[in-house]
This record gives C-alpha cells, sequence and structure tokens, in this order.
C-alpha cells in the first residue's frame, strides 16, 4: 500500500462531491435503464447476426475471408487431419508446437513431424523455432470472425502468438453469436477463477504502420488457419 | 507571448505551407475513411452504440472511486500489485525501482501514449536500462529520436523511403522500397528483443472492475508478446480507463477497432486478469499496474468538460480534424494532439501555456461527430477560450470589445465610426498585411472587406424617403 492511493482517492471524491456533471446527450433515451439493468443492451446497436448455426457459420467465413484467415469447415477430425497433413507438406513444416488438449490430441493423432509441448512450460526458443503452433480455443465468434483463446484453450500466452503458422481447431458446437456470448462462456466455464490470459484472434497478425498499407505476419503470425469440424 | 503559443504558431505554419506532406497525410488518411464508413454502416445503428458507450463511461467516471477499488481489490487477489501514482514522477520511480530490484537488463515496450506522457523511456535510458519499442511505428519513431505523430498511427507521416534510409542507417538493412520487407526487418530485430528481455511494459486500453482484468488492443501481436515473455510485466493504466463490466468490452472492443483505424476488430484484444498463475505454463511472475493521475482529477474536478475522461484513444477527432490534416501531430508540441488534445492539454499540463490550442480550430464539429464516447470536443474547446479569457484577460481585446459594445448602442457614434472608417481605409489598404498594419494579425492572411460607400440604412432612406 502507499500514500499515493489516499491521495488519489481523495482527489477523486473531492473531485466529484456536489459537483455533478450533465449527464450525456442521448437519442435513445431507454439506452440508460438498459445499460444499468443487464450487460446486454449493446446487441441492439452492434452488427446484426443470424440465429441459426449455418447463418453464423456463413458469417465467420464471409468475415474471415475479409481478415485472411484461412478458415477450413471439415466433416470430420479425419479430413482436419489430412488438411493439417498438406499444410505441413506445402509450408515445408519441420517442427511444430501444441499442448495437450482434447481438440489438439485428435487433430495431431498420427501426426509425423516433431512436437513440443508447451503445457509443463517450455524454452521459449523452442517454440521459436516452430513452424506452427497448434492450439484449441474457448469459442469462435461469427459476429466478428474471433477466435477467442485463453491459457486452458491454448496452451498458455505465447503459443498461439509466437510461431509464424497458428493453427486453431474448433468444433461447431464452440460458435457462438457475438461478443457477449463469449463472455458469458467464460463466465459460466470458469466462474471466478478465470484463466491470467484471455483474448481474441481477429485475422493474423498486420500492420499498416508504413504510409497505412496493410502487411501480414508483423510480430505474430503471418498465417492464421480455422479448421472447424462438424 | 508565451513560448508554446510561438512555438505552435511558427510550426503550423512550416507544416501548413508544406502541400506534398498535406497531401502525403491526406491520402494515408483516405484508406481509413473508406473502412471505417464501411465498418460503421454494419452497425445496426452507430449512434444507439455511441449513446450506450457514453452513457457506460458516464456511469464509469462518476463513479471513479467506487470502480478503482473494485479493479484493486480483484486484481490484487489474483497475485498483481497495484501502484497508484499521483504524479509522472510517481509512476517513473515506481517502475525504475521494480527494475532495479529485479536486476532487469532490457526492456520491452508495447505502445503506451501513457509512457509518452510521463516521460519513460528517458528516465529508464537514463539510468542505463535498455528500452525497446515493439510497435513497428513506434519502433520507427523511436529510432528517428522523435515523438508518435499521432495516437495511433505514430509514423504515418514518414514515406518508405525515409523509413528504408533509417534502417539502412541504424540496423544496416538493404535498401527497399516494399513496406512489407522493411516490416520483416523489424520483425526480425523485435524477434530476439522479446526472447531477451526481463522486464515487458505495456499501456491499457480498458480496465474491467468487475473482474478485475486489464485489456490491450493491437494488431501487431507485439503487446502479447511483451506481456508474454518477460519474467516482469508493468501495465501504465490512466486512472480513467476503468468500465463496470466484462461485457462492457463487447461494445467497447468493436466500437474502438471502427473509430480506431477502420476495423470490426483489430487483431488482438487481450484480458490479463494478473501474472502467471499456478498450474499456467507460461505468463511473466510479476505483474504490476501503475494507476496513473497526472492531474486527471483536475479534469475531473470540472464537470462541465468531465466526459473528456470517457475518451478512449482513439484517434478519430485528429482524423477528422481540419486543423490536424494541416499542422500535422509535432505542431501542437503535446502528447495528445489534435481536438482532444487541445481540450485535455491545458488540464493537465496548465491552461496559461496551453490555452492557445483552443483557438486551433474552426469548431466546426467534426471532432465532436466523430467520437464514439459523444465527447463534447468543440464546445469544450469554447469553453477553454472562455476560461483562459477570464484568468487572464486581454487588455488590448478587453479595450476593443468595450469600446464596440459603446459605439453599438449608439447610432450617432456607429455613423461617425463608420464614415471614419470609409475615410481611412484606403490608407489601411497602402498597409495591409504589414507591420504597420494596426490589423496585422487578422490581415495577414486576408483582405479587409471594402466599407460600402453607402450604408443600406442611408441607401433605404435616399430611395424610399424614410417611408416604412
Amino acid at each position: 500500500m502507499n500514500g499515493g492511493r489516499a491521495i488519489i482517492l481523495n482527489r477523486i471524491r473531492e473531485a466529484l462531491r456536489n459537483n455533478p456533471a450533465p449527464r450525456p446527450h442521448t437519442s435513445h433515451s431507454q439506452t440508460e435503464a438498459s445499460a444499468h439493468q443487464n450487460g446486454h443492451a449493446q446487441r441492439e446497436w452492434l452488427p446484426k447476426v443470424g440465429t441459426t448455426l449455418p447463418e453464423q457459420i456463413d458469417l465467420f467465413a464471409k468475415i474471415s475471408e475479409g481478415l485472411k484467415t484461412e478458415f477450413h469447415r471439415v466433416p470430420t477430425a479425419e479430413s482436419a487431419r489430412e488438411v493439417l497433413a498438406k499444410l505441413a507438406a506445402e509450408s515445408g513444416w519441420k517442427k511444430i508446437a501444441t499442448h495437450s488438449h482434447h481438440d489438439t490430441d485428435l487433430l495431431l493423432e498420427g501426426f509425423s513431424l516433431p512436437i513440443v509441448r508447451t503445457e509443463k512450460g517450455y524454452a521459449i526458443d523452442d517454440i521459436e523455432s516452430c513452424d506452427a503452433g497448434v492450439t484449441g480455443c474457448e469459442v469462435l465468434v461469427a459476429q466478428t470472425g474471433g477466435i477467442m483463446v485463453s491459457v486452458q484453450s491454448a496452451g498458455g500466452r505465447a503459443l498461439s502468438v509466437l510461431p509464424p503458422h497458428h493453427v486453431v481447431i474448433a468444433r461447431t458446437s464452440q460458435m457462438v453469436p457475438d461478443l457477449t456470448a463469449a463472455f458469458d462462456h467464460v463466465k459460466r466455464k470458469y466462474g471466478k477463477s478465470f484463466p491470467s490470459f484471455m483474448g481474441f484472434i481477429t485475422g493474423p497478425s498486420r500492420t499498416g504502420d508504413i504510409e497505412r498499407i496493410l502487411v501480414l505476419g508483423a510480430h505474430g503470425p503471418k498465417r492464421l488457419t480455422v479448421l472447424l469440424v462438424d | 507571448m508565451a513560448t508554446q503559443a510561438a512555438d505552435f504558431q511558427s510550426l503550423s505554419r512550416r507544416y501548413t505551407a508544406d502541400k506534398p506532406f498535406r497531401a502525403f497525410i491526406q491520402k494515408a488518411l483516405s484508406g481509413y475513411y473508406r473502412k471505417r464508413d464501411e465498418n460503421k454502416a454494419n452497425f445496426q445503428d452507430w449512434q444507439g452504440a455511441r449513446d450506450l458507450a457514453a452513457e457506460t463511461k458516464y456511469e464509469a467516471v462518476n463513479h471513479l472511486d467506487k470502480y478503482l477499488l473494485e479493479f484493486e481489490e480483484k486484481i490484487t487477489a489474483r497475485g498483481a500489485k497495484v501502484f497508484w501514482a499521483p504524479n509522472a514522477e510517481a509512476a517513473r520511480d515506481y517502475i525504475l525501482k521494480v527494475a532495479r530490484e529485479n536486476n532487469v537488463r532490457s526492456i520491452i515496450k508495447s505502445k503506451t501514449m501513457t509512457s509518452e506522457e510521463i516521460h519513460l523511456n528517458d528516465a529508464l535510458e537514463k539510468q542505463g536500462f535498455g528500452v525497446f519499442e515493439s510497435d513497428l511505428g513506434e519502433y520507427i519513431v523511436q529510432l528517428r529520436k522523435e515523438a508518435p505523430f499521432h495516437l495511433v498511427f505514430p509514423a504515418m507521416h514518414l514515406t518508405r523511403g525515409q523509413i528504408s534510409d533509417l534502417f539502412q542507417k541504424e540496423l544496416g538493412s538493404e535498401a527497399t522500397d516494399e513496406p512489407e520487407k522493411l516490416t520483416m526487418i523489424a520483425r526480425e530485430v523485435m524477434r530476439r528483443k522479446y526472447c531477451e528481455a526481463d522486464m515487458g511494459i505495456s499501456g491499457t486500453n480498458f480496465a474491467v472492475a468487475e473482474t478485475g482484468m486489464i485489456s490491450i488492443t493491437e494488431n501487431e501481436g507485439n503487446a502479447r508478446l511483451t506481456t508474454s515473455l518477460p519474467k516482469i510485466h508493468v501495465a501504465l493504466l490512466g486512472i480513467e480507463k476503468v468500465l463496470p463490466r466484462l461485457e462492457d468490452l463487447s461494445l467497447f472492443l468493436p466500437m474502438l477497432a471502427t473509430a480506431g483505424a477502420g476495423q470490426t476488430m483489430t487483431c488482438y484484444n487481450t484480458m490479463y486478469a494478473g501474472p502467471r498463475q499456478p498450474g499456467e505454463p507460461d505468463g511473466p511472475e510479476q505483474m504490476h499496474v501503475v494507476l496513473l493521475d497526472n492531474r486527471r482529477t483536475e479534469l475531473l474536478a470540472d464537470a462541465e468538460q468531465r466526459d473528456a475522461l470517457g475518451c478512449i484513444r482513439c484517434g478519430a477527432c485528429l482524423n477528422v480534424c481540419p486543423i490536424f490534416k494541416n499542422v500535422g501531430g509535432y505542431s501542437y508540441g503535446t502528447t495528445y494532439g489534435g481536438p482532444i488534445g487541445s481540450v485535455i492539454t491545458p488540464h493537465l499540463r496548465g491552461l496559461k501555456d496551453w490555452k492557445h490550442l483552443s483557438a486551433a480550430s474552426s469548431l466546426c464539429g467534426a471532432c465532436t461527430e466523430a467520437c464514439p464516447v459523444k465527447i463534447d470536443l468543440h464546445h469544450h474547446l469554447l469553453q477553454n477560450r472562455r476560461n483562459g479569457a477570464k484568468a487572464a484577460p486581454n487588455a488590448v481585446e478587453k479595450f476593443t470589445f468595450g469600446g464596440f459594445s459603446v459605439m453599438m448602442g449608439r447610432p450617432g457614434l456607429y455613423r461617425l465610426a463608420v464614415g471614419l472608417g470609409r475615410i481611412f481605409q484606403p490608407l489601411q489598404g497602402l498597409v495591409n498585411g504589414t507591420i504597420l498594419d494596426p490589423l496585422k494579425a487578422w490581415t495577414g492572411s486576408r483582405r479587409f472587406p471594402k466599407l460600402a460607400q453607402k450604408s443600406f440604412h442611408e441607401q433605404w432612406k435616399k430611395e424610399r424617403g424614410g417611408k416604412r
């Protein structure tokens, strides 16, 4: 504890005491009430998402295309393994990194290249030198084309961002309509003991810092592949 | 004249006269306008989203003590250390202390405007720490020993040629005019830095009170690496950035991306709840959150402009501002440029030296319209003008406007003044805009309109013989 805490809290309380600010001018009178009643009011205003699974998968696919996420919908784990084997051969992978997880284990059954695993700790250089990182995920978000990852579902913090190619395996039951549903999911799953890292990955790493021209693979993966298994 | 105001005048004059530079900035922004509009159109109702965002920020900022305490309690329970820094010096000292106590040698940073505000890099480098900016744009301006040009696009003022020259000189790389190759040069350099650094310093876009998390928004992945690999993570956090609930992010993340960069979502939006937890395979052993006031509470005390604390630093107001587009980011001489900078800098650094910024506006209101959290920016600029005039009245202005109101209340005096004006205006014409012209400040770039030889009143009287 430091003295700064008391100083800042005092300043805040002094600044707010008997000194109300004008409410924001809003054209929607009900927003104020709904904002305080529940955390779901934003659904009225955010981009629209279809209610059925096929609509959501179509939207995810469409947004993925714009983001340059390579999206593959496959009927079985067997066909997912085929896509992965093809990727590995085409890109000349020598070594990959992953974590033990129901979905990644299924995907990597019989995979022939050397595999580094992160769940029990690892040396940074061992992961850095891998050609791809293969992870699971929490959910896929139709509204944004996003992948929600966490320590538990993606093998820690670095696995999904350090190797130059990130491959995500997901099941159609993991598709959710929007960010609000994604947050509901992690709240239900973890209660109050959240992982120390969770986040959304929306397309491969990119930058526009040079003349506002889009370049992929700034610091994170240049390629992002999503395998969605029915 | 205050030096800050004089600097602003001379720099803005120089940048405004540079036509190729202005064209370059315009071109860089044109893609942003297109993408931003496409994404706004995808919202069911962008205005409704702005209303809700403004209401949510109103709730947070007007109960700031409550939400900060809730945030502190939750994230502390997860093993993070929260340091409350009343000013820049306290924040710098704390970070230096953490670095020294842990024998840190190399520090990697992801983009944080708050660290620019407290001049953190200087302080760290003076104490012998190696500090590396990992965001591409920030890295480029760091190599040039410059400040960021724009809140979100730090190196938007540089051409690929300039960046290639810089990399050749500083990194010994090959010349290239391909942005992709330039990006890959920086990627390779930074890879080593991430792996070697023992401390990572990040900013924070949002803090969540309900769950004790910080949220970081980025596109490159550099912030994720900065917060994953080094054994210590220090997050700088302006006290105004706290949101009540986790779900609030589902509104603010897409709005920040749309307003800030014309994206649906930025590539990485990451929530951190403390350092590495038991059973987790990686992540920092220590997490320090530095809560920074640095006169934000002065702005909080101004109820009229308190909404400016809702700013999410998206930079949308800069991108649409006719002044910013012409004078560029460096003319302001502030950490935060453009309309939002002109509003908050007088609060953060003193009205006396920074009130001139509120005159750097055409009051067109484009900034207010662009703001995703509905900060009443152009009215706040007017209020700052008023506050500035109140705090330090300008004798010449006071005399002029006093005389004007006396004259306007007396028709005889008015007619006399106009009559004299007609006689003396040709003389003013001889010196128009020169150093001898008493109206130089105004006529330097304009012509004074010619007074009519006969006023409307006189013409009416003559033509209609005074009949109504």
